[in-house]
């Protein structure tokens, strides 16, 4: 199996979009490739956010960690980064990691090994997730970009960020079509959130208000395998 | 009227007390044979099922026996304990109990009763449901689902203790719902309280009465029935079609040609009721009768969207008879006593006939006058349809749908309810269970399944043994594990799950977005709310509405403009055509000599058929091909109902792909349904790949079906219906909304996680039941292709036939969103992404 090969074709299929300067591919299934550092991110996987909804009574189905993961692993196959940052609400709350079946954790284990991977502290998981390898860090600067979960009110260049759980609608024909999505106006970028229960926040609510520069702004809608850059003036709110 | 002569002789010996009697005598009236049968039954201590016509008295029979009772009772001495509630009444809607404690207060006052009736609705204020606890009336009137909620609390027991009677109001129309199987499962717990217990059943004519009649009584000994009475059915109502100076038209569902008449009509009478099928139709067609409206007559309009209070306004005026005409949908469908009525207008084709009597039984409630109504046609087809149903109500024949089977879904509410009251031994609630007639059948193995995931979700992955919501402790009773879920419990109570709704919030022209604080009009459905854009029009409540744009989960509009107007859809209220209306429309046309009472134009329409084309026999199934334009045209006429021909044309097109067909669309109506391609299925038909006996094969509901159901958004949209009744999720409540949609789980995305990992999951089952007898119709399908099976018809043409011109004039009518276009939402989305990646 010839890794780069498949790695190189991926690359020259997507989309490579412009961030302060870097090039980074936007993959459809919600994460973000920088082929010049072999870097992964991804945002908001919210694992463990079944049982963490389980323990206030509302039993879901226990599955979305395993679901999550096994997404995960497809697009750490086909990329073999060596740097993997999560960007924060890694689990769905403090206590996530513990309560992840064992069989789980050795694939999560897995996954990390031979790389390095930064666990950016989220709202919902500001401490490390216990026991498990990988550094945790507030934020991580690398090349021109600034990795950190929410983003700031400042417009940085370069900020890559998550919290919000970006996604866009259009209507064309009379019909609604709504999507995860990342949001980027060139300098800075809001990556979607990749865990299976988590849903999504137009890019047009209030809670942007101020993130990004309007002219520029587009949305990266996710397709079932390619990626729809839509501008701004195409969105439609709720 | 027609009894048992065993229990007839009993009727001797029934004497009325003394101020019933008097009380007749007053009003110069005497008690109806059926009256007094039932009390004899009642006080004979059996449960009784009354089938009456509207007008025959039913609601005072079914009380007879309880006030009869309460008039003899000795009076509370102060100091006694209050005693319990003595007789529940339940009807499907709230408005009913409500007319209901008016229409009985009455009687009760003139005879001079001491007895106390009271309602309890959700818009029963909290102190009152509070005083109602401790200080219980004697004839409690409710709903199935407040009948739920008394069950799940701690006192059900004791506060139930002392009950005597049921009184099951429009039974017809409550048994065929899954509240209809709450309900059955509510009576099941009612009976383990007090096993003496007599229900009462009030029925309008059904085509199965012995169905009702288990229902009715304990399935245990399986197959145990109530007793019946039947009261023939009154004056024969005076039915006719418009036979229209206008030109019927080929398509469409507004009947705008017909308006003149209809408002002719209107001033002919003193009240008139004009129902339609859809809210849609009624918004439309109350805007087109204020057009032609010169006398400024006041016409009113009345359908489920509408904010409440305008909707009491609408009903008090009716009472009072300061209407000359109201516009409604099935919101007054069921038997509510409305001022004078004196005719009836059916706007569209009433698609079953058992839902035309009760629509007609409206007008004039006294049973030994006709009632008098006028159908409307609104298409051709309709006018075949009418025909159908008028003929149908003349033979009295019945076509009310089918029991189900008790949903899974329903069932979990239910033993999480009872685990609320009490704790519960499995063995003795599964036996409960299974006396409620829609569970008779459940087995054992499902009980249990469905145990477990009340318990703790019921997955193969054992994950949430420590969150459990019920356990089982060391006595063997399984009990709540919290308080919370109690609370949780009563806030999801219910089998009634409304599509996601916005408020339509009315806000002063040119404020745009930044207006606050107008009234709120009612609501729309958010995917209707979706497709708009600022500055749209819209019809709703009566008037045009401007979009200005949805603000969390209100839909913010103000006045607006005539020009455009674009008409919400509402996915619920779209009836199919009934199996036996569409078996008379199918001979209606195989048999020429019944065309004579048919309108000249759509006789003539017909013949032109026979000439162009040909007609089907009966049980024939004809299928059309000809070229139009560069495509080719396939048009099938199963008269199988728009739910059913959409399904099929789902798979058709499925297997016109593989066959290399190309097709390209489909289109479905109550009628027909046409397909189109790029290649000539003519001529794949004839060098049979496949023959058209092989496209039809009934084959097609095996992998075909279950492939494209996955994907489908029917299956979604019912798997979120489940899982609230379930409570796997919770229902939406107004406000709820601002939390984002970040926070919770939506059940497409719990969906999507389930259907992977544990396909055989019971809410999926339960799931999959359902959307094969509701959206999907796949049983009218299945029963279609096996009947015409070695019956198919197949005609080329050189070009379009008559009867293909309605479902012609359908295709590319962009009918803004719901029915056949919501299911090709999920086909749309990657036809706008290609769209839009060409940009």
């Amino acid at each position: 199996m010839n890794f780069s090969l498949a790695r190189t074709s991926l690359i020259a299929q997507a989309d490579l979009v412009g961030i302060a300067g870097e090039r980074a591919v936007c993959d459809p299934r919600g994460v973000l490739y920088f082929p010049e550092f072999r870097l992964l991110a991804v945002s908001d996987l919210h694992l463990e956010k079944g049982s963490s909804l389980a323990r206030r009574g509302a039993l879901i189905p226990p599955y979305d960690t395993g679901a999550t993961l096994l997404r995960l692993q497809a697009v750490i196959s086909d990329y073999q980064p060596s740097i993997v940052i999560s960007l924060g609400d890694s689990f769905h709350d403090g206590g996530g990691a513990e309560r992840m079946h064992a069989s789980f954790r050795e694939r999560l284990e897995a996954l990390m090994a031979g790389r390095d991977w930064f666990w950016v502290a989220g709202n919902h998981d500001p401490e490390a997730p216990a026991d498990l390898p990988g550094e945790t860090v507030r934020e991580l600067a690398i090349g021109s970009l600034l990795f950190r979960h929410e983003p700031s009110k400042l417009r940085i260049e370069g900020e890559i960020s998550g919290h919000l759980h970006p996604g866009a609608r259009i209507v064309q024909r009379g019909r609604s079509v709504r999507r995860r999505c990342f949001a980027g106006d060139g300098g800075r970028m809001i990556m979607p959130a990749f865990g299976a229960y988590t849903g999504s926040l137009n890019v047009l609510d209030r809670a942007y208000a101020g993130l990004f520069r309007l002219d520029t702004l587009m949305a990266y809608m996710l397709g079932a395998d390619r990626i729809f850059a839509i501008s701004r003036s195409m969105l439609r709110p709720g | 009227m027609t009894v048992e002569p065993r229990l007839a002789e009993q009727n001797a010996t029934v004497t009325l007390p003394e101020p019933f009697i008097k009380w007749f005598g007053e009003k110069g009236w005497s008690p109806r044979a059926h009256q007094i049968e039932l009390l004899a039954r009642a006080q004979g201590g059996q449960s009784v099922l009354l089938i009456a016509p509207t007008g025959a008295g039913k609601t005072l029979a079914g009380f007879l026996p309880s006030l009869t009772e309460l008039a003899n009772r000795p009076r509370r001495k102060p100091g006694q304990a209050h005693r319990g509630i003595h007789t529940l009444y339940i009807s499907p809607l709230k408005a009913l109990a409500v007319d209901i404690e008016r229409n009985l207060g009455k009687p009760v006052e003139e005879i001079g009763l001491p007895v106390t009736i009271e309602t309890r609705t959700g818009d029963t204020p909290a102190h009152k449901r509070q005083r109602q606890k401790l200080v219980p009336p004697d004839i409690l009137l409710t709903t199935p689902e407040q009948l739920a909620l008394l069950i799940a609390a701690g006192d059900a027991g004791r506060f139930f203790e002392d009950l005597r009677y049921v009184v099951l109001d429009e039974l017809h129309s409550l048994v065929t719902s899954k509240r209809g199987h709450l309900l059955a499962l509510g009576l099941a717990r009612l009976r383990g309280f007090v096993p003496g217990l007599q229900t009462i059943g009030l029925s309008a004519t059904v085509a199965e009465p012995d169905e009702l009649r288990r229902w009715l009584v304990s399935q245990n000994p399986l197959g145990a029935m109530a007793g019946l009475i039947t009261v023939a059915g009154g004056a024969k109502p005076d039915i006719s079609i418009l036979d229209s100076r206008e030109r019927v038209p080929w398509s469409g569902h507004s009947a705008r040609y017909a308006i003149p008449e209809i408002y002719e009509a209107i001033k002919r009478h003193r009240t008139t009721i004009l129902f339609v099928n859809t809210r849609s139709q009624a918004e439309l067609l109350f805007q087109e009768l204020w057009r032609a409206n010169e006398d400024s007559l006041p016409i009113a309009l009345h359908h489920g969207s509408l904010e409440v209070g305008q909707r009491r306004r609408v009903e008090k005026a009716m009472g009072e008879n300061a209407l000359r005409a109201i516009v409604a949908t099935s919101t007054l469908d069921l038997g509510i006593d409305w001022g004078d009525v004196d005719l009836v207008v059916h706007v569209g084709a009433p698609k079953g006939a058992s839902r035309l009597a009760q629509r007609i039984g409206r007008a004039n409630h006294r049973m030994d006058e006709p009632s008098k109504a006028i159908l409307i046609p609104a298409n051709r087809f309709e006018v075949l349809e009418c025909r159908a149903a008028l003929d149908a109500n003349y033979l009295g024949a019945q076509d009310t749908p089918p029991l189900i089977t008790g949903a899974l879904d329903v069932l979990s509410q239910h033993v999480l309810g009872v685990a609320c009251g009490a704790p519960f031994d499995a063995d003795r609630l599964f036996e409960e269970v299974r006396g409620a007639a829609p569970y008779a059948g459940l087995e054992r193995e499902t009980f249990d399944r469905v145990v477990d995931f009340v318990a703790t979700g019921g997955y193969a992955l054992k994950n949430y043994e420590r969150y459990a919501r019920i356990r089982k402790t060391r006595d063997g009773l399984w009990r709540v594990s919290h308080p919370r879920v109690a609370q949780q419990y009563r806030l999801n109570v219910g089998t009634i799950v409304e599509m996601p709704e916005l408020n339509v919030r009315y806000v002063r022209q040119g404020r745009g977005m930044a207006g606050r604080g107008g009234p709120v009009l009612g609501k729309v459905e958010e995917y209707f709310a979706e497709t708009l854009r600022p500055g749209d029009n819209f019809l709703f409540a009566g008037k045009v509405l401007r979009f200005e744009g949805i603000r969390e989960n209100e839909c913010v509009v103000s006045n607006g403009v005539g020009a455009n107007i674009i008409v919400p859809s509402y996915a619920g209220g779209k009836f199919p055509l009934s199996t036996y209306l569409a078996d008379q429309v199918r001979g209606m046309l195989a048999d020429s000599d019944r065309w004579q009472a048919l309108p000249e134009q759509v006789a003539d329409w017909l013949r032109l058929q026979k000439e162009k084309s040909v007609l089907p026999k009966r049980g024939d199934l004809l299928v059309e091909t000809f070229p139009r334009g560069n495509r080719h045209y396939m048009v099938a006429y199963p008269f199988e109902g728009r739910l059913a021909h959409q399904t099929l044309g789902m798979l058709l097109t499925r297997r016109l792909e593989r066959a290399n067909a190309r097709p390209l669309g489909f289109v479905a109506t109550d009628y027909s349904l046409a397909v189109w391609a790029l290649d000539d299925m003519a001529a794949l038909f004839k060098a049979k790949k496949p023959s058209l006996a092989a496209l039809f094969d009934e084959d097609m509901l095996g992998d075909d079906l279950e492939a494209w159901l996955n994907d489908s958004w029917m299956l979604k949209r019912t798997f979120r219906t489940c899982a609230v009744i379930a409570g796997l999720i919770e229902k939406r409540f107004p406000g709820q909304e601002k939390s984002g949609r970040q926070v919770t789980v939506s059940a497409d995305l719990i969906y999507d996680v389930l259907r992977s990992h544990e396909p055989d999951h019971i809410l999926l089952q339960a799931t999959r039941t359902d959307a094969s007898a509701g959206l999907l119709d796949v049983s009218r399908l299945a029963e279609m292709l096996s009947r015409v099976r070695g019956r198919i018809m197949h005609k080329h043409l050189d070009q379009i036939s008559p009867l293909a011109v309605p479902i012609m004039l359908e295709i590319g009518k962009e009918s803004v969103n719901g029915g056949a276009n919501e299911s090709l939402l999920m086909e749309a989305a990657d036809l706008v992404e290609e769209a839009m990646g060409q940009r």
